[in-house]
């Protein structure tokens, strides 16, 4: 119990993992908080990533973090435009107010 | 070794704890804060087992950018007057199992892999550079980074550029009544065009139109 391994890590990111995919679907907010829980499912892909990277002696999968941490960079400018953009059109970003595609 | 299993303790729960609250707490604002505390203690984590260089960009990117982003948008939209609990929507609370039994499911089949999960020692070679280099995290990581990942490197760059682009063609818009300076027009202007010459007669004066 003392000695931290690679699957105490690996848990920790599973539980962050669940933990957004919750956030996605018990959200009734705003869709701000959508993207919020999807920054958390890349952080728990990042901590995985790094833990094996650590324990195995690999470098690369820090290298992919670093990418995915770009992409993840990128994701977060672009969903907020889109949400900056919809709140100008339609005034809302209630997740049960967009309801435009029918879907 | 002791050290090691009270850190990493204490900043899982923290990150536990935040992770949670960022999905549970009612005002948004609040949601960015626990995700800044939660982006903190992992990259405090990161550089505890030794990926100093991640913790650190972890640190500047999420937290730098990432989350001072999400807290001008939220502070932007005026989301605060919106805020409401999630319980209260009559149709949200039909999500709120379908939600925990997939996470849960999810949560559970990963819980088994790693359970489930040993690699051999001969699986990976210890020759590594990363085992035995005396470099440091940074220096190691800058050097496959610029050489063996170069293209990938470049390709993120080229994600970032488009990101950017697509941010500012998004949210642009051009506004009506707004004097600009165009220095075209301004350059190009000639003479005819900027001086008259005018009759005054005596006691009329000159309206000029404007």
């Amino acid at each position: 119990m003392t000695e931290i391994g690679l699957g105490h890590y690996l848990t920790l990111g599973a539980v962050i993992f669940s933990i957004g995919v919750i956030g996605i679907f018990l959200n009734r907010k705003n869709i701000i908080v959508i993207l919020m829980s999807i920054e958390l499912i890349l952080l728990a892909v990042n901590i995985n990533l790094v833990s094996f990277s650590i324990f195995l002696g690999d470098l690369a999968g820090q290298v992919f973090t670093l990418f995915i941490l770009t992409v993840a960079a990128a994701e977060a400018a672009i969903g907020l435009a889109i949400i900056v953009v919809y709140f100008r059109n339609s005034g809302t970003i209630r997740v049960e107010e967009i309801d435009k595609l029918k879907g | 070794m002791i050290a090691h299993s009270i850190f990493f303790y204490t900043f899982s729960l923290i990150a536990i704890v935040s992770a949670i609250m960022v999905t549970a707490s009612k005002n948004t604002v609040h949601s960015v804060f626990f995700l800044i505390l939660d982006f903190i203690s992992i990259s405090c984590l990161f550089i505890m087992i030794g990926a100093e260089f991640l913790g650190m960009i972890m640190l500047i990117v999420y937290v730098g950018a990432v989350a001072v982003l999400f807290l001008f948008v939220v502070m932007m939209l005026n989301v605060a007057q919106q805020k409401n609990q999630w319980f209260a929507a009559k149709d949200s609370s039909k999500h709120i199992p379908v939600g925990l039994i997939i996470s849960t499911l999810i949560f559970v089949e990963i819980i088994i892999v790693i359970g489930g999960w040993k690699y051999k020692p001969e699986l990976f070679d210890i020759n590594n550079s990363l085992a035995q280099s005396s470099l440091s995290n940074t220096h190691s990581l800058g050097q496959i980074l610029y050489t063996d990942y170069i293209h990938i490197f470049q390709i993120s760059g080229m994600i970032l550029l488009v990101a950017m682009i697509g941010a500012i063609v998004l949210t642009f818009r051009q506004r009506a009544g707004v004097k600009r300076q165009s220095y075209i027009k301004q350059i190009s202007r000639e003479r005819d065009e900027g001086v008259e010459v005018l009759e005054v007669e005596t006691n009329k004066g000159v309206r000029i139109d404007d």
